[in-house]
C-alpha cells in the first residue's frame, strides 16, 4: 500500500466533497419542476416541445400509483424498442462490420440489462454491435435509465419532505428534465474532456494494423460449423496459427463512455471496458471517470438534506456512505497489494501484489479503487478483472453489490435504497428512544416497514434463489470455468449483480447461452423494477403522512451516533443474509489460497 | 387491587404459567407469532431426524430438547406476563359479587339480580349496599367505599347533578340513601372491562406491534431463504448440510428472543399500567401516551391547590397591619369559604390573633352574595344600633360601600388592587365603617414540587399547556410560577377542542386529563385522554383511560410507561439482532469444519467441535430468552436524558453489548457441555 496511492484517495476525497454541494444546488434546480438553469434558453423550447408530444400536463403532479405507472410503461416500452433494434440490428444503418441480428435470447437479456441500468454485458460490444445498436438502442438507456432512477431517488425524497400532500411529482417531467438539463450538458462537457484524452469518437470502421512482430498461437481447429473438431481421445485437435494483423476498434466511444460512467451504467463500448486504451485511455481519464460514477449520487445526498431542511441529515448519509466506500477500498486495496502467496513462494510475484488481470498503467491501487466505486455504485464499469482478484479481494465488490449497491450507489438507485435502510434504522433504534419511530417527523408504521422489508426480501429472494439454482442445474454448471469456491463466487457474483443492476461480472463464467441470458434477464427486471414498486409506495404512504414538529424527544437523524446506527443496519441487516454463501465462496477461497489451493 | 407490584417470580404465578407454556404449544395459537412458529417447526422437523439414520443421535436428540426448550421458554414468558394480569382479575371478580338489586319502578321497590338490570333502569342504595352496576346518582349524596377498585380505603362522596355523580359496580355505599340510573349495558361494566382489559382476553397488537412483527416476519423469511439456499450452496461444494444442523442455524438466525418476548413486553406493560392505579381501554392508548409532546392541564387542583389562600395583609397609609389583620379576621370568622379560611389561619400565623369566639354579643355575620360581592360583620351595641361594621370584599363593591357610608378611599389602596390583580393576584379590599383598612393578598397557590414536574416533562419533550377560566393576567403569573410552557386563559369547552384540534394539525400528540362533562369532547379527541374517576360518567366514557386515584399528574407515569414499553421492544429487537454476529462465527465454520478444514481460523471463540459449537449457539439462543423475561416483564429503565443520549446509552447496551454477550455467553456454554462431555 504506496504512498501515492494514499495520495490519490485524499485527492479523490476532497474533490468528492468539493463536488457534492454544487451537484446538490444544481440537483435542486433540475428537480423542481419550475426550476432555473443557465441551459433554459435553448432547452425550454425543447422541454416544452417533448411534453406536447408525449401529450403531458406538466403542470399536473402524480399520486404514487400514477407515478408508478408511468414509470413501468416507459421502461416496458423503451425494452421492446431496445429489442426489436437488436433483433433487426442486420437490416438497419450504420453498421461498416456487416454484424448479424443478435439471438433471441442475448436481445432480451441485453434489452433488460441496458432498461434496468444494470448494463451486463453477455457479449463483446465490438463483435456483436452495430454502431447504430450501440448509439441508439444502448445508448439512449444510458441515459433514461440513469434519469429513472434519480427521478425515482426524487420522487421518495419528496415523500419524506412534503406534509400531508397526495402527490410526489411527474415522472414524465423529472424524466425529461433530468435527461435534458442534468445529463445532457454534464455528458458533454465530460465527452469532450475524455476526447482530450485521447479517446475516440469516430464512425469509422475497424482499423487492420500489420503487427511488427508477428507470433505464433495453437488453437482448436473447427468445422464448418464453427465446432471444435475432437481427436480419438475426444480431446480437441489443435492447429498453430500465426498472428500477423490486429484489428483495432473505432467507433462513437467517447459520447457513450461518458453516460456510461456519470449514469453508472458500466456497459462498456468494448469487452475490456475501461481497461482498454481507447477507453481508458489516461490517469487523468481514469480519475475523472471513477469521479464521474459517485458525482450525481453524492450530489443526491445533499439534495435529500436541502428538500428535508435538515443539510446535516444529508451529510450524515453522506458520511455513512464514505465510510463504508474507505473500509471497502482499504480491504481490497490491502488484499491485493498483499499479494497471492502462492506466487511469492514460488518466486514469480509482482513486486507490488496481485497483478493477475490488471492493467499495468493503473496498478494496484486504482484497479482496487476503481473496482470499489464500480460496486459501490451500481456501475459496473471495469478497469481491471474482478475475476482475477484475490479472494478476499474479490469478496469487496461482491460484498458491495449485496449490500445493495447503497454506497453512493447507481444513481437515484443508491439513495433510495440507502433511504430503505435510514427507514429500517429508524424504526428499529427509534423504538430506543421511546417513540413510536419518527424519520423527520414522519412516524415508521406498519406500512413502511413492510415496504422496506418487501425491497429488502425481492433483494435477497432474487440473488440467493437464482444462484442456488445455477448452482446445482446442469446449465448453471455449464458456464463455469473454474471450479470449487471460485465458480460458485462466480455465479453468485453474475446473479448479484444482475439483481443489484450492476453489470459487472466475475468473468470467467460464460453466461452467454439461453438459460443464463434468461435467468440473468429476469433477475435483472426483478432487482430493478419489483424494488421500485414498494419503494415508491413508501414515498407515498410518506406524502401523506403529517409531519410532527422536532423536539427534545426527537429521534436524531444526523450526527455520528446515526452514522454508527446506519452502518450497523447495513451491516447487519443487509449482508448477515448473504455471509453464509460468502462464506462458501470467497471467504473459504481466502483461506485455501492461504494453504497453497488455487482454482 | 393490590397497590404492589407482584414479585418477578411469584410461585403463584409462575406454577400455572408453566402449564399454560406447554398449553401455547397448540400451532393455532402459535402461528400467530411467526418467528415462535417457525422455531417450532423446526424443533418438531429435528424430533423427527433424531429417528433417521445418523450416526449423530445424542446430539440431534440434544438439539430437539433445546429447540423445544426455545419455543417454551418465550411461551413461559408470555404466561407469566398473562398471570400477573390474572391474578389482578380474581380479586376484581371478588369485588362482582351477585348482588341484589333493588330496583325502583313506579316508585315501588323490587328485588331483581343485579346482571338482570338494564341502561335506564332506577335502583336504590342506601348503607351497606353494594351497587349494583355503574350509573349516575340522581338523587341524594353518599359516601362510597370504592377500595374494591382503587385500593383507595379512604371513602369518596357522591352526590346527585355537578361532576361527582358517578358510581361504579362493586363499590358500597357506606352512609346515606342515594338512586342510581343505571347507565351501563349488562356485562359491559367498569368492572367487566376492566377484568378482561387485565386477562388480555381483549388484548390486541398495538400499531407499533403489529410493525415490529411485520419487520420480524421478513427477517424470519429471508433467514429462512438464506437457510435453504444453503443447502443447493452445500451440494455445489460438497459440503453436507443435515435438516437438524440447518434448522440449528435458522433458529439461532431468526430473531427468537424479540418474537418470544414481544407479547410479554406488551401485556407486562398493560399491568404496570394497572398497578398504577391506572385503567387504559386499550394498548394503544398507553403507546401513545408515550409519543406525547402537548400535555393540557387543567389548573385547578393539579397545578395549584385548587383554591385561592390569603398570603398577605398590606395595610392602607397610616393604618397598623395588626389592625387591619385583626378586622379581616373578624370579617371571614364565619366565612366557611376556603378563602375565608385562610385569612384566618394567615391572621394567627402572622399576628397571633386567634380565632375568637364567633358567638360575641351582638355580633351579626353579613354572608357572601352575589349581589353584594362582599362578606362582614356588625358588632352591635345591645340597643339594637350598629356600633362597628367591618367589610371585607372586591374592591369596587367596598369602595362604593365605603362612599355609601361617606368616606373615601385612598389612592394608595386602588393602587394596591391594580398590582395584586397584575400579578395574577386578587385582591380582598377591608373596609371598617367610613375607614379603609387595607388589602388583603389572595393567590392561587401552586403545588410544591409541580415545577419539578413540569421540567421533568420537559427533559423528555413534552410541553405542558395550563387550562384555567382565570383571565389572562391571572393566568400568566399561575403558569410562570408553576413553570408551564403555555397556558389558556378564559377556556371555554370550544377552546379547549379547539386548541387540541390546533395542536394535533399541527404534528403533535396530545394529551389531556380532565374530570367534567365540559371536559368530555376535548378528553374524545385527545390522543391520550386521562379522566379523573371521580369525574362524570361522560368524562369517563370519553377518555380513553381512567385514572382511579383521580391524580391528575398520574399523566407523568403513564407516559414514562408508554415510553418504557417501546424502548423495551426496541432494546430486545437491537439485542436479538447484534446476537446474530457471534452466532454466525459459531455455527458457519462448525458446518464448514468438515468440508474445509481450512477455514479453522474463523472459529475465533475457539470452540471444542462442530456439535458443540452449534449446541451451544442453541442453548444460548434459548436461555437468553428466560434471562431477559425479568427485563419484558420490568421493562427498560426510562430517564428523560434527550434522546440522542439515551440512543446512545442503548445502542451501547443492547446493540454493542449484544454484539459482546453471544460471544461470552456461546463459549462459556460450550467449555460447561464440553466439559459434562454432552457432545
Amino acid at each position: 500500500m504506496q504512498t501515492s496511492g494514499w495520495i490519490q484517495l485524499a485527492v479523490y476525497v476532497v474533490v468528492l466533497v468539493a463536488i457534492t454541494k454544487p451537484m446538490g444546488l444544481y440537483l435542486m434546480r433540475v428537480l423542481d419542476a419550475n426550476g432555473k438553469t443557465w441551459f433554459d434558453p435553448i432547452l425550454k423550447p425543447l422541454e416544452q416541445l417533448s411534453y406536447r408530444l408525449m401529450g403531458v400536463d406538466a403542470g399536473k403532479e402524480q399520486d404514487w400509483k400514477q407515478y408508478t405507472f408511468a414509470m413501468l410503461l416507459f421502461s416496458a416500452v423503451s425494452l421492446l424498442f431496445t429489442y426489436a433494434i437488436l433483433r433487426l440490428q442486420n437490416i438497419l444503418p450504420l453498421n461498416p462490420q456487416g454484424l448479424g441480428a443478435v439471438s433471441r435470447d442475448l436481445a432480451f437479456n441485453t434489452a433488460a440489462s441496458f432498461t434496468s441500468n444494470t448494463n451486463w454485458q453477455s457479449y463483446s460490444g465490438e463483435t456483436t454491435m452495430s454502431y447504430f445498436s450501440q448509439m441508439v438502442a444502448l445508448v439512449i438507456h444510458n441515459f433514461v435509465s440513469a434519469a429513472v432512477g434519480i427521478a425515482i431517488a426524487a420522487a421518495l425524497v419528496r415523500g419524506i419532505a412534503r406534509n400531508s400532500a397526495k402527490t410526489i411529482g411527474n415522472f414524465w417531467v423529472d424524466l425529461v428534465r433530468i435527461t435534458y438539463y442534468l445529463l445532457l450538458p454534464i455528458c458533454v462537457v465530460f465527452a469532450v474532456f475524455l476526447v482530450s484524452q485521447g479517446m475516440i469518437d469516430n464512425f469509422k470502421p475497424y482499423t487492420h494494423a500489420k503487427l511488427v512482430e508477428p507470433y505464433k498461437i495453437s488453437v482448436a481447429k473447427t468445422d464448418d460449423k464453427g465446432q471444435p473438431v475432437l481427436d480419438k481421445d475426444g480431446k480437441p485437435v489443435m492447429e498453430e496459427q500465426t498472428v500477423d494483423e490486429q484489428l483495432i476498434v473505432q467507433g462513437p466511444m467517447a459520447s457513450q463512455v461518458a453516460m456510461k460512467m456519470l449514469g453508472t451504467n458500466g456497459g462498456g463500448y468494448v469487452n475490456a471496458n475501461a481497461s482498454h486504451p481507447f477507453e481508458n485511455p489516461t490517469p487523468l481519464s481514469n480519475f475523472f471517470q471513477m469521479l464521474s460514477i459517485f458525482s450525481i449520487g453524492s450530489g443526491l445526498t445533499w439534495y435529500l438534506g436541502r428538500m428535508v431542511n435538515n443539510q446535516k441529515h444529508g451529510w450524515t448519509v453522506w458520511a455513512t456512505m464514505l465510510i463504508l466506500f474507505l473500509a471497502g477500498t482499504l480491504l481490497c486495496w490491502h488484499s491485493e497489494a498483499a499479494g497471492n502467496p502462492i506466487h511469492q513462494k514460488l518466486g514469480v510475484a509482482a513486486a507490488d501484489g496481485n497483478m493477475e488481470g490488471k492493467e499495468v498503467r493503473f496498478g494496484i491501487f486504482n484497479s482496487a479503487l476503481f473496482a470499489t466505486i464500480t460496486t459501490d455504485a451500481s456501475c459496473g464499469a471495469v478497469n481491471s478483472m474482478h475475476d482475477s482478484f484475490t479472494g478476499l479481494g474479490g469478496f469487496v465488490p461482491l460484498f458491495n453489490i449485496q449490500l445493495g449497491e447503497v454506497i453512493f450507489g447507481g444513481v437515484g438507485a443508491g439513495l433510495y435504497g440507502m433511504l430503505v435502510f435510514v427507514v429500517l434504522a429508524v424504526f428499529i433504534a427509534g423504538l430506543m428512544v421511546g417513540r413510536t419511530p419518527e424519520y423527520l417527523g414522519k412516524k415508521i408504521e406498519s406500512y413502511e416497514v413492510k415496504m422496506a422489508m418487501l425491497a429488502l426480501l425481492i433483494l435477497a429472494i432474487d440473488i440467493l434463489a437464482f444462484s442456488a439454482w445455477a448452482v446445482v442445474s446442469k446449465w448453471g454448471l455449464a458456464g463455469l470455468n473454474n471450479s470449487g469456491p471460485h465458480g460458485l463466487s462466480e455465479m453468485l457474483y453474475a446473479y448479484s449483480s444482475g439483481t443489484g443492476n450492476n453489470g459487472s461480472a466475475f468473468a470467467g463464467l460464460n453466461a452467454n447461452t439461453p438459460w443464463y441470458n434468461t435467468t440473468l434477464g429476469i433477475a435483472m427486471l426483478i432487482g430493478r423494477f419489483l424494488m421500485i414498486v414498494p419503494i415508491l409506495a413508501m414515498a407515498g404512504a410518506l406524502a401523506r403522512k403529517k409531519v410532527a414538529p422536532a423536539g427534545a424527544g426527537t429521534f436524531p437523524v444526523s450526527g455520528g451516533t446515526f452514522v454508527i446506527l446506519l452502518i450497523g443496519t447495513v451491516l447487519l441487516i443487509g449482508a448477515l443474509n448473504f455471509l453464509p454463501a460468502l462464506t462458501l465462496g470467497p471467504i473459504v477461497e481466502h483461506f485455501l489460497t492461504l494453504q497453497g489451493k488455487l482454482f | 387491587m393490590t397497590q404492589k407490584p407482584p414479585s418477578l417470580f411469584d410461585w403463584n404465578i409462575v406454577g400455572p404459567a408453566i402449564v399454560d407454556a406447554f398449553k401455547k404449544l397448540d400451532p393455532r395459537l402459535m402461528v400467530k407469532n411467526p418467528v415462535m412458529f417457525v422455531t417450532q417447526v423446526g424443533a418438531a422437523l429435528t424430533t423427527i431426524a433424531i429417528w433417521a439414520p445418523s450416526g449423530e443421535r445424542g446430539f440431534i436428540a440434544q438439539l430437539a430438547v433445546w429447540l423445544w426448550f426455545t419455543v417454551i421458554f418465550a411461551n413461559f414468558a408470555e404466561a407469566v406476563a398473562e398471570g400477573r394480569g390474572k391474578a389482578q382479575a380474581n380479586t376484581l371478580r371478588k369485588a362482582r359479587k351477585d348482588t341484589i338489586a333493588r330496583r325502583l319502578r313506579k316508585n315501588v321497590e323490587e328485588q331483581v339480580p343485579a346482571p338482570e338490570l338494564q341502561k335506564g333502569d332506577l335502583v336504590v342504595c342506601e348503607a351497606g349496599d353494594i351497587i349494583p352496576a355503574d350509573g349516575d346518582v340522581v338523587e341524594g349524596i353518599a359516601s362510597v367505599d370504592e377500595s374494591a377498585i382503587t385500593g383507595e380505603s379512604a371513602p369518596v362522596i357522591r352526590e346527585s347533578g355537578g361532576d361527582r355523580c358517578a358510581v361504579t359496580g362493586g363499590t358500597r355505599v357506606l352512609s346515606d340513601r342515594i338512586v342510581i340510573r343505571i347507565t351501563m349495558e349488562k356485562g359491559q361494566g367498569f368492572l367487566d372491562r376492566m377484568i378482561s382489559l387485565v386477562e388480555g382476553a381483549q388484548r390486541q397488537k398495538t400499531p407499533n406491534e403489529i410493525a415490529l412483527t411485520i419487520l420480524l416476519a421478513a427477517l424470519t423469511f429471508i433467514f429462512l431463504l438464506v437457510c435453504v439456499t444453503l443447502k443447493p450452496f452445500g451440494i455445489y461444494s460438497n459440503a453436507v448440510f443435515s435438516v437438524p444442523v440447518l434448522v440449528a442455524l435458522l433458529v439461532c438466525l431468526i430473531p427468537t428472543t424479540i418474537g418470544g418476548l414481544l407479547s410479554a413486553i406488551g401485556i407486562a406493560g398493560m399491568d404496570r399500567v394497572l398497578q398504577r392505579n391506572v385503567m387504559a381501554m386499550s394498548g394503544r392508548a398507553v403507546e401513545a401516551a408515550g409519543d406525547v409532546d402537548v400535555l393540557l392541564l387543567d389548573k385547578t387542583g393539579t397545578i395549584t391547590l385548587g383554591n385561592r389562600m390569603a398570603t398577605a395583609f398590606l395595610p392602607a397609609p397610616n393604618v397598623k397591619t395588626e389592625r387591619l389583620a385583626d378586622a379581616a379576621q373578624l370579617a371571614s370568622l364565619a366565612d366557611e369559604t376556603p378563602e375565608g379560611r385562610s385569612i384566618v389561619v394567615l391572621a394567627k400565623e402572622k399576628h397571633n390573633l386567634r380565632g375568637r369566639e364567633v358567638a360575641e354579643p351582638h355580633a351579626k355575620f353579613v354572608p357572601f352574595s352575589a349581589q353584594t360581592r362582599m362578606s362582614g360583620v356588625d358588632f352591635g351595641d345591645g340597643n339594637g344600633s350598629v356600633k362597628r361594621q367591618i367589610r371585607k370584599g372586591a374592591a369596587d363593591a367596598i369602595v362604593q360601600w365605603v362612599a355609601e357610608q361617606g368616606g373615601q378611599s385612598d389612592k394608595a389602596i386602588l393602587k394596591g388592587v391594580d398590582e395584586i390583580s397584575r400579578t395574577g393576584g386578587t385582591p380582598l379590599v377591608v373596609a371598617e365603617g367610613r375607614e379603609v383598612l387595607g388589602l388583603v393578598h389572595l393567590k392561587d397557590i401552586v403545588k410544591g414540587g409541580i415545577k419539578e414536574r413540569f421540567a421533568h416533562l420537559r427533559k423528555m419533550g413534552i410541553r405542558t399547556v395550563m387550562i384555567t377560566g382565570d383571565n389572562p393576567l391571572t393566568a400568566a403569573a399561575i403558569a410562570a410560577e408553576a413553570g408551564v410552557d403555555d397556558f389558556m386563559a378564559q377556556a371555554t369547552p370550544e377552546q379547549k377542542l379547539k386548541r387540541i384540534r390546533d395542536e394535533q394539525s399541527a404534528g403533535h400528540l396530545v394529551a389531556m386529563t380532565g374530570d367534567g362533562t365540559n371536559d368530555a369532547p376535548a378528553l374524545a379527541q385527545a390522543d391520550v385522554g386521562v379522566a379523573m374517576n371521580t369525574g362524570t360518567q361522560a368524562a369517563r366514557e370519553a377518555g380513553n383511560m381512567v385514572d382511579l386515584d383521580s391524580n391528575p399528574t398520574k399523566l407523568l407515569d403513564i407516559v414514562e410507561i408508554g415510553k418504557q414499553m417501546l424502548i423495551t421492544r426496541g432494546a430486545l429487537t437491537t439485542f436479538s439482532i447484534a446476537n446474530d454476529v457471534a452466532k454466525y462465527f459459531a455455527i458457519i465454520p462448525a458446518m464448514l469444519m468438515a468440508t474445509f478444514p481450512a477455514i479453522a481460523p474463523l472459529n475465533i471463540m475457539h470452540l471444542h467441535s462442530p456439535t458443540s459449537a452449534i449446541l451451544s449457539a442453541v442453548i444460548f439462543n434459548a436461555l437468553i430468552i428466560v434471562a431477559l423475561i425479568p427485563l419484558a416483564l420490568r421493562g427498560v429503565k426510562y430517564t428523560p436524558i434527550g434522546a440522542l443520549r439515551t440512543l446512545q446509552r442503548n445502542l451501547l447496551i443492547y446493540g454493542l453489548g449484544g454484539v459482546i454477550v453471544p460471544f461470552i455467553g456461546i463459549k462459556v456454554i460450550d467449555m460447561i457441555i464440553t466439559g459434562m462431555h454432552l457432545v
